[in-house]
C-alpha cells in the first residue's frame, strides 16, 4: 500500500513537471502563432495592410473589425529599424510585438503628441553602439529597445463608424519601416 | 518486474495528468492576474512583458495578438451577469456607462474569435457610432431578430464571446480595482 501511494506520488510530481514543461515550450513550438501567420503574408521590414477580417476569413482570431490593420514583420540582424506612422484623425496605436507575440511597447497617438509617430527600433547591443554625440542630438527620438531580433510592429487605426475606413486604411497606407544599415566600423 | 511495471504506471500517469492538465488550461483560456467587473474579465498583463508563461501559452497557440497595454484594454465576457452562459437563441441586454477611455469597441465573436455571420454585416459597436440616451447611458441588443436602437446580431449561434475593448484609458496594470468601472450590466431578456 505504502509502495503503491509512492508511485502514485511519483506519478504526480512527474506529471507536474510535464505540465510545466509543456506550457514553457509552447510558444517555441507553435507553428499557429501570429507571426507565422503573418510571415506567410507579409515580407521583412515593410509594411503590409491586413485584410479586414470578415467572419469567413480573418488573419488572426479576435481582431477589431473597428481597426484598419498594417503590419511590419521585422530582422533586426541587418541594421536598426525606423518607423513613420501617419496618426489618422481618430485614432492610432502602435504596438511592437516579439517573435512570441509578446506585446512588450505600444503607443498612441496622443502620447506621441504629433502627426506622425516617429520611432526607431534597435537591439539593446545597436543602442549601445550608437555614437554618444548621436544619442545626445537625438533626445527628442524616441527610441525603442527589442528584447528579440526579429517581431511585429502593428499599426493600428481606428474607424469610428464603417464609412470612414477608407480614411483609416489610407492613414496606414503612408507609414513605412525600413532598415538603417549600420555605419561601417 | 515490479519495478518495471511501478515506472510504467509512473510514467502513463505522469504524461496523462501533465498533458491533460497543459490542454486544459490552455483550451479554457487561464491566465493569472484578472481584473474582473461584473460579467467582464480582462487581463491587462497580458498586454505586457509580465505577461504569465500561461496566457503566453495560449496567445501562441490561439494565434492571437494581445492589445499592448499602451494601447487599451480588451474585456471578455462569456456569461450574462448571473453567470449563465451566453446562449444563441436568446436575446441580450447590454446598458449603462463605460469606464472612462478615449473610444471603445463592442465585438462579438464565436468561441474560436471569429466574427458572427449575420445579414447586415455588423459585428460590433463602437462609441462614436452608437446610439445614447440622456447621461451618455446606452442599450444594446444583442440576439437573434433584428431589434430598433443598437441591434448586434447573434446570428444564431450557439455560444459566443463579447469583448469590449477600451482605448487610451487610465484602466491597466497599475490600477487593478473595480472602482474605475462600472462596466455595462448584461442581462438576459426572452428566449426563442
Amino acid at each position: 500500500m505504502i509502495r503503491l501511494s509512492l508511485w502514485i506520488l511519483g506519478a504526480l510530481l512527474l506529471g507536474g513537471i510535464v505540465h510545466l514543461s509543456t506550457v514553457l515550450a509552447m510558444p517555441e513550438a507553435a507553428t499557429q502563432d501570429a507571426y507565422s501567420r503573418l510571415a506567410r503574408i507579409s515580407p521583412v521590414n515593410a509594411v503590409v495592410q491586413l485584410n479586414a477580417p470578415s467572419a469567413q476569413d480573418a488573419t488572426m482570431p479576435f481582431m477589431d473589425p473597428a481597426f484598419a490593420v498594417a503590419v511590419c514583420r521585422y530582422d533586426l540582424s541587418s541594421g536598426a529599424l525606423k518607423l513613420r506612422a501617419p496618426v489618422s484623425q481618430a485614432y492610432t496605436s502602435v504596438t511592437f510585438y516579439t517573435r512570441n507575440s509578446v506585446a512588450y511597447y505600444a503607443i498612441n497617438d496622443r502620447a506621441a503628441g504629433r502627426r506622425a509617430i516617429e520611432l526607431d527600433l534597435m537591439t539593446p547591443e545597436q543602442h549601445a553602439q550608437m555614437p554618444e554625440e548621436e544619442d545626445v542630438t537625438a533626445a527628442d527620438r524616441l527610441i525603442i529597445e527589442s528584447p528579440t531580433q526579429s517581431g511585429l510592429i502593428v499599426l493600428r487605426a481606428l474607424a469610428p463608424e464603417p464609412g470612414l475606413m477608407a480614411m483609416a486604411r489610407r492613414a496606414l497606407a503612408g507609414a513605412q519601416c525600413r532598415i538603417v544599415p549600420a555605419p561601417a566600423q | 518486474m515490479r519495478l518495471f511495471f511501478g515506472s510504467f504506471f509512473t510514467l502513463m500517469v505522469a504524461a496523462a495528468i501533465g498533458l491533460g492538465a497543459t490542454w486544459l488550461t490552455l483550451t479554457r483560456g487561464i491566465a493569472f492576474g484578472s481584473l474582473t467587473i461584473g460579467a467582464w474579465t480582462a487581463w491587462p498583463k497580458s498586454g505586457s512583458v509580465d505577461i504569465d508563461p500561461y496566457a503566453r501559452a495560449t496567445i501562441a497557440r490561439t494565434g492571437e495578438l494581445p492589445i499592448g497595454a499602451g494601447d487599451g484594454v480588451a474585456f471578455y465576457a462569456h456569461t450574462d451577469d448571473t453567470g449563465n452562459a451566453f446562449d444563441g437563441r436568446c436575446t441580450y441586454v447590454v446598458s449603462g456607462v463605460t469606464p472612462a477611455a478615449r473610444y471603445w469597441t463592442l465585438t462579438l465573436y464565436d468561441a474560436q474569435g471569429r466574427l458572427v455571420a449575420n445579414t447586415i454585416d455588423r459585428h460590433g459597436f463602437t462609441s462614436a457610432e452608437i446610439l445614447r440616451e440622456a447621461e451618455g447611458r446606452f442599450v444594446i441588443n444583442i440576439g437573434p431578430r433584428a431589434r430598433s436602437g443598437n441591434w448586434l446580431p447573434s446570428g444564431g449561434i450557439e455560444q459566443f464571446v463579447m469583448v469590449w475593448r477600451l482605448y487610451d484609458t487610465p484602466i491597466g496594470v497599475a490600477s487593478l480595482t473595480t472602482k474605475e468601472g462600472p462596466m455595462p450590466a448584461v442581462v438576459r431578456k426572452s428566449c426563442s
